[in-house]
């Protein structure tokens, strides 16, 4: 956790949001702040670290994590399905934990690993959870399986695989609309008896 | 032998690491972002729009209303979505109708700019209250056809007649909500539009954004990969579709428009809520002799749709009268539009809940009453059913239930706290069979490609289709992979009314034979020999096409079966019901893959259960508007939501439907569900409710009692 919680809502509030950014502490000497006109409007150099590969970018203070990803980096596997923290559709991992990306500011990222569902695999080598979710068919238009693979992945590293309830109560977050629900409890399930947890 | 076969998703690699490209995922370089303005207003007009605020915002580019738009021409719904086309003119028939759109060159700064669009309304009266409209409900034609349709004499048989139950049934507004937003980025280049579009028809969309553009649909084409699900909201052509190629060719320059979820509420349809009456008649031995379904629905002022929920009625049961009727109550909201499952899915919501109080009336075992009604042919049309094996998948799902050890009396079992009741239903959908058009090709390497312009929603045809070929030509199906989505490739039908294995799939089958024919032609009589007579011909590739065009007249009524088992629990005192398990078994003729049928039908009995207890959409009648346009006001069913899910196919080949023998399933897993669950809640409690969903509020009266 960073020392400061940039709440998206802060940045969002114009003025707010420039006096917040001012007050970052030292966060990356790279963090610096032009204003490019327009009410409120002002850019930040940010440095990413996506997958292993660190990214420098000039972002709109406003962008969030999923955005930035999609928008900017062409990482467009992390999906945009409500912008709103409803759907998991935009899940990642930051420093190994899942968070919604569209509940991320990009800038609040910064300095942190950030792992996405295109950094999940060992080059052609698939994560095993990815493998079960093919094995067990627990998708179908396969729209918010990034979001629930990276959900799966943390699910089991936190420790709640081990029963079918489980399982259901700790992947509830992540919606599918396709509704590949018991698919999608028995590939988490298998992935885990896999990685022996 | 790979039809039949439970293979793995072909594209599964490809969705599982985030390579499978949807359509806002598409990089068009220097694309522009649009962003919609919606009305806040359900009636009215426009007294004063002021576009200069966000035209003086950072990044903006255009600002597009209805006083700089350019004339769009006069729809019909279908094929549009709504016979309202965007900024043509001040008058707002519903909230959440386009009223500006923001062009600028990031997402941010167009979302920005849009919040700046200043619009001052002339508000006027509005009629969004279904209820309090029913009295006004009108006659109006069910895609060009008649709203009423009747066999024998319904009168006479409603009269004379010794058991009669009648009540009136209810189903609420719900919306589509596929996980993936619609989004379309339109690109402009020589008089020619390119457009990327997340739409479950390409052709259509093609035909029909070429009608409102007024342009050749030759210089239009509609492309995607990937769609993530659609469920009946992609199928016909929306405004904001019109207005990202309206906005590219306009700027001349690439346009990406995604809708926000909160828009996807008002833009692309939903299933409007029904008041239906059904009455019953029948003999003391539990003979049908009369079946009257009366719907009333919820329509719009903004175009045509009325959803036929009566349409299948006919055909359910051997009873010598039927009447169904359809009335429509025209309301200043956003067009309804078909959403899985149309027709039967909001039908037999109400008839198969009469059916139950008909059981109870009689004192029969509701399966009995069924199987007692039993028809081999269809009523409505006097044929024969193509084929229905819907005897065996009543006797294979009471099998599998258990349903010979429930016990009759409501309330009369129980799990500690839970009361436990157990439903049946009978479910029915129609079939819709359409030309298509396929091109196949296998080159020196030995691979072979299927090309034909159908989407993948995630029904699996990047599966299925391969297998179809590789069974025809006898080769492994991991040779054999697809190229969709495209309106340059052969026409296939929109992927809507689960018509897409049946009709395209027919026609990869005839292209696949074709080949074959021409493979053996080259000199190559088995599988080995392809590649080396390909490379004998001395060319790349050895090409066949392939189509399928159901005949005119049908000899046979065509119609996919299922039987639908659901058990409920609910808490005494805290009256939440909540579904224990559901066992639906089906006869859809032949299987092509059962691993993705299977999740097929699994997600649909999912959706059952969100119809039966979680999904709607209210109304706030205040201001005119849907209450929730979010996924935390409305509920669909989570992970957490679903029991045990146990479905299963009586299999058979339907040598009337189509070469293949295989009819539609995407929308059947959804019916009968939310009647099967609401007959296990009255068995439960032996409270009848009557609408759906249905919610703790209405089983209060039973923890009230009980205190
Ligand atoms: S897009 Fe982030 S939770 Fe839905
Ligand atoms: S696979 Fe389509 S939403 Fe989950």
């Amino acid at each position: 956790m960073s020392p400061i919680e940039i709440t998206r809502r802060a940045l969002l509030e114009g003025t707010a949001a420039t006096a917040m950014i001012t007050a970052l502490p030292d966060h990356g000497a790279s963090a610096q702040q032009t204003p490019t006109g327009g009410a409120g409007e002002s850019e930040l150099m940010v440095r990413l670290q996506i997958n292993g590969k660190t990214h420098s970018l000039d972002l709109d203070i406003r962008s969030t994590l999923v955005d930035t990803l999609r928008e900017r980096l062409g990482l467009t596997g992390t999906k945009k399905g409500c912008d709103r923290g409803e759907c998991g559709a935009c899940t990642v991992h930051i420093e190994g934990r899942r968070v919604l990306a569209c509940m991320t500011l990009a800038a609040a990222a910064e300095g942190k690993e950030i792992t996405t569902i295109e950094g999940l695999a060992d080059g052609d080598t698939l994560h095993p959870v990815q493998s079960a979710f093919i094995g067990h068919d627990a998708f179908q238009c396969g729209f918010c399986t990034s979001g629930q693979i990276m959900s799966a992945v943390a699910c089991i590293r936190e420790g709640h695989a081990g029963t079918e309830a489980d399982i259901r109560e700790f992947m509830s977050g992540n919606l599918c609309r396709c509704s590949a629900y018991p698919q999608i409890v028995a590939a988490v399930k298998s992935a885990a008896q896999i990685q022996g947890i | 032998m790979s039809i039949g076969q439970a293979i793995s998703r072909l594209d599964g690699s490809r969705k599982v690491t985030g390579r499978a490209k949807y359509t806002a995922d598409v990089e068009v370089e220097g694309a522009l972002h649009a962003v919609l303005v919606p009305s806040t207003v359900p009636s009215g007009t426009i007294a004063a729009i002021d576009a200069a605020p966000a035209e003086d915002a950072p990044g903006v580019v255009r600002v597009f209303t209805h006083l700089n738009t350019p004339k769009l021409a006069e729809m019909t719904n279908p094929p549009a979505g709504q016979t309202i086309m965007p900024l043509q003119g001040d008058r707002i028939f519903y909230e959440g109708q386009p009223v500006a759109m923001v062009i600028a060159d990031t997402l941010e700064r167009a979302t920005e700019a849009a919040r700046r669009v200043q619009v001052t309304y002339r508000n006027e009266p509005f009629a969004t209250d279904f209820i309090a409209g029913l009295d006004r409900a009108e006659a109006r034609p069910l895609f060009g056809l008649p709203p009423d349709s009747s066999v024998g004499d319904i009168e006479a048989a409603l009269s004379g007649t010794n058991v009669r139950v009648e009540s009136v049934y209810g189903t609420a507004d719900r919306h589509h909500n596929p996980m993936e937003p619609a989004a379309v980025t339109a690109l402009w280049q020589d008089g020619r539009l390119e457009v990327y579009d997340a739409v479950q028809g390409v052709v259509d969309t093609r035909n029909t954004l070429a009608l409102a553009l007024q342009m050749e649909p030759q210089n239009i084409r509609v492309r995607n990969d990937f769609v993530g699900g659609g469920f009946g909201c992609k199928g016909w052509l929306w405004p904001h579709e019109v207005l990202a190629a309206l906005a590219a060719r306009e700027l001349s320059r690439p346009v990406k428009l995604v809708l926000t979820r909160a828009q996807s509420y008002t833009s692309h349809g939903y299933q409007p809520a029904s008041r239906q009456t059904v009455t019953l008649a029948a003999r003391s031995d539990g003979a049908l002799t009369g079946i009257r379904h009366q719907s009333v629905l919820a329509g719009s002022l903004s175009g045509d749709h009325v959803e036929p929920s009566g349409w299948g009625t006919p055909a359910l049961y051997a009873s010598p009268a039927t009447q169904a009727t359809h009335r429509v109550v025209r309301l200043n909201r956003g067009n309804p539009t078909p959403m899985r499952a149309p027709l039967e899915g909001v039908g037999l919501i109400a008839v198969e809940i009469a059916m139950d109080e008909l059981a109870y009336e009689l004192g029969i075992d509701p399966l009995a009453l069924r199987l007692r009604n039993y028809t081999e042919i269809d009523p409505a049309e006097g044929k024969p059913f193509s084929s229905k094996k819907l005897r065996e998948c009543y006797a294979e799902g009471a099998r599998r239930f258990g349903w010979s050890s429930r016990t009759v009396e409501p309330r009369s079992m129980r799990d500690g706290r839970n009361l436990i009741g157990q439903g049946m239903a009978t479910a029915l959908f129609r079939t819709f069979r359409s030309p298509a058009k396929v091109r196949i090709g296998l080159d020196q390497s030995g691979e072979v490609l299927i090309e034909t312009s159908t989407q993948e929603i995630g029904t699996g045809v990047y599966t299925i289709f391969p297998q179809i070929a590789a069974d025809v030509l006898q080769m492994p199906v991991e040779r054999v992979s697809l190229s969709l989505g495209d309106t340059n490739l052969p026409e296939s039908p929109m992927n809507a009314g689960s018509r897409a294995t049946l009709s395209t799939g027919s026609a990869v089958q005839d292209a696949a034979a074709k080949l074959k024919a021409k493979l053996a032609e080259a000199g190559a009589t088995t599988p080995d020999g392809y590649a080396e007579a390909v490379a004998r011909q001395g060319v790349d590739r050895i090409e066949a096409e392939g189509d399928w065009t159901p005949p005119e007249e049908a000899t046979h009524a065509m119609y996919s079966f299922g039987a639908i088992f659901a058990e409920v629990g609910v808490d005494e005192d805290i009256p939440i019901p909540r579904v224990r398990r559901v066992v639906g078994v089906y006869n859809a003729g032949r299987i092509i893959n059962p691993k993705t049928a299977r999740s097929q039908m699994t997600g649909g009995v999912v959706w059952g259960i969100g119809q039966a207890l979680l999904e709607k959409s209210e109304m706030d009648q205040q201001h005119g508007r849907f209450l929730s346009k979010n996924l935390a006001g409305y509920l669909v069913p989570v992970n957490a939501d679903v029991p045990e899910i146990d479905v299963s196919f009586v299999d058979d080949f339907d040598e009337h439907v189509g070469p293949l023998g295989a009819r539609g399933i995407g929308e059947l897993g959804a019916i009968g569900v939310g009647a099967a669950i609401a007959n296990a809640v009255f068995h439960a409690t032996g409270i009848r409710v009557r609408e759906v969903p249905i919610r703790p509020e209405h089983l209060l009266a039973m923890a009230q009692s009980s205190y």
